[in-house]
């Protein structure tokens, strides 16, 4: 029973289930006198019925998804031969994968040890069995809700409420995922990350100097020393996110500013559109741009004032990055500048001051903290940015300040030693990991902080 | 006035209106200088959104046609049937034609140089060709075959002859004979077609969208139908049932937070959990799906409950008034009133899910992918994945088809927001 057709039976057999509650919810109305005497409406006893078909299927199948394969691989295990069995467990599970790959059809290349081919018949024939199993469970569970809930329908049940409160459990695990999704975050990142560490000392890959995670494969091999100092990654991070806050910021603030204060209807009603288009362009498309348009005009134009520029310049990334930031932050000031009152303004006009004065001396000011942490929610975004990094900055760790050398950021370096082979034993492969953990601590802290400061800042004038 | 320094320091003392004055032609500079920086600021972004669009156009449009070369095939019945028609040598008949067409070309390179102009992809049009009309064989027909990426580039204008033979891929003699089909009137530029109906290739020239636009549709079905219900529900919840408690606070923070945690987390999230803990298979458009449904859960969440403030209290109170529970005030009446509101929140999720392409890298839809796509579980890529793998590609060829794909993906990006405009304005009440 795949997936698919699990719950297409389930599907239709609610919906019968929901027919025949209907019915009988009628049919007992009858005799007392009416849909009146019943305690709810006819359909809260349909849905009742049909929710009583659909959960214990539902149980029954998600149960057996985790448990199915753990019974199935005891038993094949216990069945296998004495000098297959007594393997340690690494070399077990690749004797099961080749089973599995047996049944799959995928040939191995030397002919299939007898032994094997016993033991993939041994494993084909306990999947029919389970197949088989599941979809009479499947069926018995869902019969038996019905038929149960079918029997319990009378004018006293109490049927909207226990819909209800079906309804609410249901709403409130929706609600609780992303608490779960935080959780699974966390553990997922910190456990491979531990691994990580138990290899690699803190003190080297927080304080260390040199980042080169390229392992030796053989001991003589030149150029892979393994080399776990994250400095120099973290500080192209910051450099790249430095330049894209110096051109998002100011460019941001001044739009947001003039768009809410000085600009017409008319202008308004174009620019802020557009404004959000450049918010909506797919990070990919910024990378492009950035590696094709911007990086060659800038190595054009270092070479002009006789500058020497790597062709992945930081500055390349940093200004696209800062460009993408804009209208993220322009949208977050206009926000909080629409917050400060009226009387603020009306005040300081009073008062003989210009416009660009009430926004600078009074404005500004007053809305500080909410700039602020709309600033620093840019700067959470600048770090995690992953695309045009990607695509735009290099590859190589240089520890440099210099924005028109290359430079590599935490999350280039994470993609680039996740996309390809993994191996999960390996410092490497952890140590994306262990560069996601900072990541999202360092995120984390900049989201609460900002979050907390726009959030009291809007209490003060509501 | 007892004291006469006093008045003698009135009458001295500039009037405070002429220090008003004397000051305000400065303060009004700055206040111009002012509005000057604000325009400028937005003009720049401006300046920049077309310049990047425009770059774009510019360099993509010219992969909406292709370089066809007009060549005589011979089916020749000898020579298919031979071989069982499925294993023909088409590429044969196609280098055979070209022979025939330059009997000058004879020696070894020389003939490798001439057979590079046509792509190796046009074998399989031959024998599709013969597939579809099996009354052809025997004949000779004349056959417009998509010429390689590096002819194309230079009848686009993309390379210039005048440069010197080492800096581009062509050689003399393969200008030459360019020059004669030119004159032949045997090439010519016509609608890539290719491009929209091939799945990926190492050839430019073959190399095709419709395989990462699949997986990219599949994607986006798992992601709606994960986070669309499960949005409006904590939405539902959160905004109206929720008591104000420890739990409730968390699953605020925890939204709140995870709006602003970087993609590329999710990615990380999605190889631990679902790839190495449950097992589902890697680059499957499911597990693209289920990574960027969590990833877009909470805007979700957060545009629901916007639309769920906007209904007025009046009506939950009216139908509270007349007898209904509170669900059944919740799912007759405020629902279905912050349904517009939801469902363009909802739109606008989807389109961001349709741009990401940082998580997928993680779970492995950056492989490369020949066959589209046939099922939720396949391996699949992501058009933009693809726009970032074609990005990466040396040739030359590849730099159009990638701003090519980039104009599909900005056009249904387009689509997806004026829809929700569009709703937004049919839909939306002023209460």
């Amino acid at each position: 029973m795949t997936t698919s057709t699990f719950f297409l039976a389930i599907l239709v057999l609610s919906a019968a289930a929901y027919t025949l509650g209907l019915k009988r919810a009628m049919a007992v109305a009858k005799p007392a006198g009416g849909l009146s005497r019943l305690h709810s409406r006819p359909a809260h006893y349909a849905t009742l019925t049909a929710l009583w078909c659909a959960l214990p299927a539902l149980a029954v199948f998600s149960l057996w998804l985790a448990l199915e394969p753990v019974v199935v691989k005891a038993l094949v295990v216990a069945d296998l031969p004495e000098e297959l069995s007594r393997l340690s467990t690494g070399r077990l599970n690749l004797v099961y994968n080749d089973i599995k790959n047996l049944v799959a059809g995928n040939f191995l290349g030397t002919a299939a040890d007898p032994a094997l081919a016993a033991a993939a018949a041994h494993y084909r024939q306990l999947k029919t069995i389970s197949q088989a199993a599941l979809a009479v469970l499947v069926l018995t569970g869902a019969l038996a809700g019905t038929v149960v809930v079918h029997r319990k329908i009378k004018p006293t049940l109490r049927a909207r409420n226990q819909v209800e409160t079906i309804f609410r459990v249901i709403l409130f695990l929706c609600s609780s995922i992303a608490v779960f999704t935080t959780v699974a975050i966390v553990l997922s990142v910190l456990f491979e990350a531990i691994r990580f560490f138990q290899s690699v000392s803190p003190g080297e890959f927080f304080f260390g100097l040199k980042w080169s995670p390229q392992l030796a494969i053989r001991a003589d091999q030149v150029g892979s020393s393994g080399a776990f100092g994250a400095i120099p990654v973290f500080l192209g991070t910051v450099l790249i996110s430095a330049i894209a806050m110096t051109v998002a910021a100011p460019t941001g603030l001044l739009a947001a500013i003039y768009l809410s204060e000085y600009a017409g209807p008319r202008l308004r009603a174009v620019a802020k559109p557009l404004m959000e288009i450049l918010a909506g362009i797919p990070t990919v498309v910024y990378g492009f741009f950035a590696a094709l348009t911007v990086a060659p005009l800038i190595r054009s134009g270092g070479s002009l004032l006789g500058l020497e520029a790597s062709s992945e310049s930081a500055l390349a990334a940093g200004l696209v990055m800062g460009i993408m930031i804009i209208p993220f932050v322009s949208s977050l000031s206009d926000d909080v500048l629409n917050a400060v009152p009226q009387s603020l303004r009306d005040g300081s006009y009073g008062l003989g001051a210009t416009q660009s004065e009430t926004i600078r001396q009074v404005l500004i000011p007053a809305a500080l903290p909410g700039i602020v942490g709309g600033l620093l929610l840019g700067v959470s975004r600048a770090i995690g940015e992953t695309m045009i990094v990607v695509m735009a900055a290099g590859l190589a760790a240089n520890l440099t300040v210099n924005p028109l050398q290359a430079v590599t950021t935490v999350t280039v370096q994470i993609v680039t030693l996740l996309v390809g082979d993994q191996e999960f034993d390996s410092p490497k492969t952890l140590a994306a990991f262990a560069l996601g953990l900072v990541l999202f601590v360092a995120t984390l802290i900049l989201n609460i902080i900002a979050l907390y400061i726009v959030r009291k800042y809007r209490e003060q004038y509501e | 006035m007892s004291d006469p320094r006093s008045s003698q320091d009135q009458s001295n003392r500039p009037r405070t209106i002429d220090l008003v004055n004397a000051g305000l032609a400065r303060r009004y500079r700055a206040e111009r200088r002012f509005r000057l920086y604000g325009l400028s600021a937005i003009s720049a972004s401006l300046l920049v959104l077309a310049l990047l669009l425009g770059s774009i156009v510019a360099s993509g449009y010219s992969a909406f046609q292709q370089t066809f070369i007009r060549l005589d095939i011979v089916l020749d019945a000898d020579q298919l049937r031979t071989n069982n028609l499925r294993q023909a040598n088409y590429q044969g008949l196609v280098k055979q034609s070209l022979s025939t067409l330059f009997p000058a070309a004879v020696g070894r390179s020389e003939k490798r140089e001439l057979y590079a102009l046509v792509s190796s992809g046009a074998g399989f049009q031959i024998r599709d060709l013969v597939f579809a009309s099996p009354e052809l064989i025997g004949k000779s027909v004349p056959v417009w075959v998509p010429a390689d990426d590096d002819v194309d580039m230079l009848v686009k204008g993309h390379l210039k002859v005048d440069e010197k033979a080492e800096s581009h891929r062509l050689t003399t003699a393969q200008l030459g004979w360019i020059e004669q089909l030119r004159d032949q009137g045997r090439l010519s530029k016509q609608f890539n077609s290719a491009f929209f109906t091939n799945g990926d290739s190492r050839e430019p020239e073959t190399a095709g969208i419709r395989g990462a636009f699949t997986g990219s549709l599949f994607t986006v079905v798992v992601t709606l139908l994960l986070s669309f219900p499960v949005g409006v529900a904590a939405a539902v919840y959160l905004e109206e049932f929720a008591p104000r408690n420890r739990w409730t606070d968390l699953i605020e923070v925890n939204i709140n937070n995870l709006a602003a945690v970087p993609s590329i987390v999710y990615g990380l999230l999605g190889l631990a959990v679902f790839l190495n803990f449950f097992g589902l298979p890697r680059s499957a458009p499911l597990v693209g799906g289920l990574v960027l449904a969590l990833m877009t859960l909470p805007t979700l969440i957060i545009a629901g409950r916007a639309a769920l403030q906007s209904v007025p209290p009046s009506i939950r109170e009216a139908a509270l008034g007349v007898g209904a529970s509170k669900m059944q005030t919740v799912l007759h009446h405020v629902l279905p009133l912050a349904l517009p509101g939801i469902l363009t929140g909802a739109i606008i999720g989807m389109a961001r899910a349709l741009g990401e392409s940082a998580p997928l890298l993680m779970i492995g839809m950056v492989a490369f992918i020949v066959d589209v796509p046939g099922g939720f579980n396949d391996p699949a890529t992501v058009l933009p994945v693809q726009i970032y793998l074609w990005a990466d590609s040396p040739e030359r060829a590849f730099v159009e088809r990638t701003s090519a794909a980039i104009l599909v993906l900005l056009a249904f990006l387009i689509m997806m927001n004026g829809a929700a405009v569009l709703l937004r304005k049919k839909f939306e009440r002023r209460w």
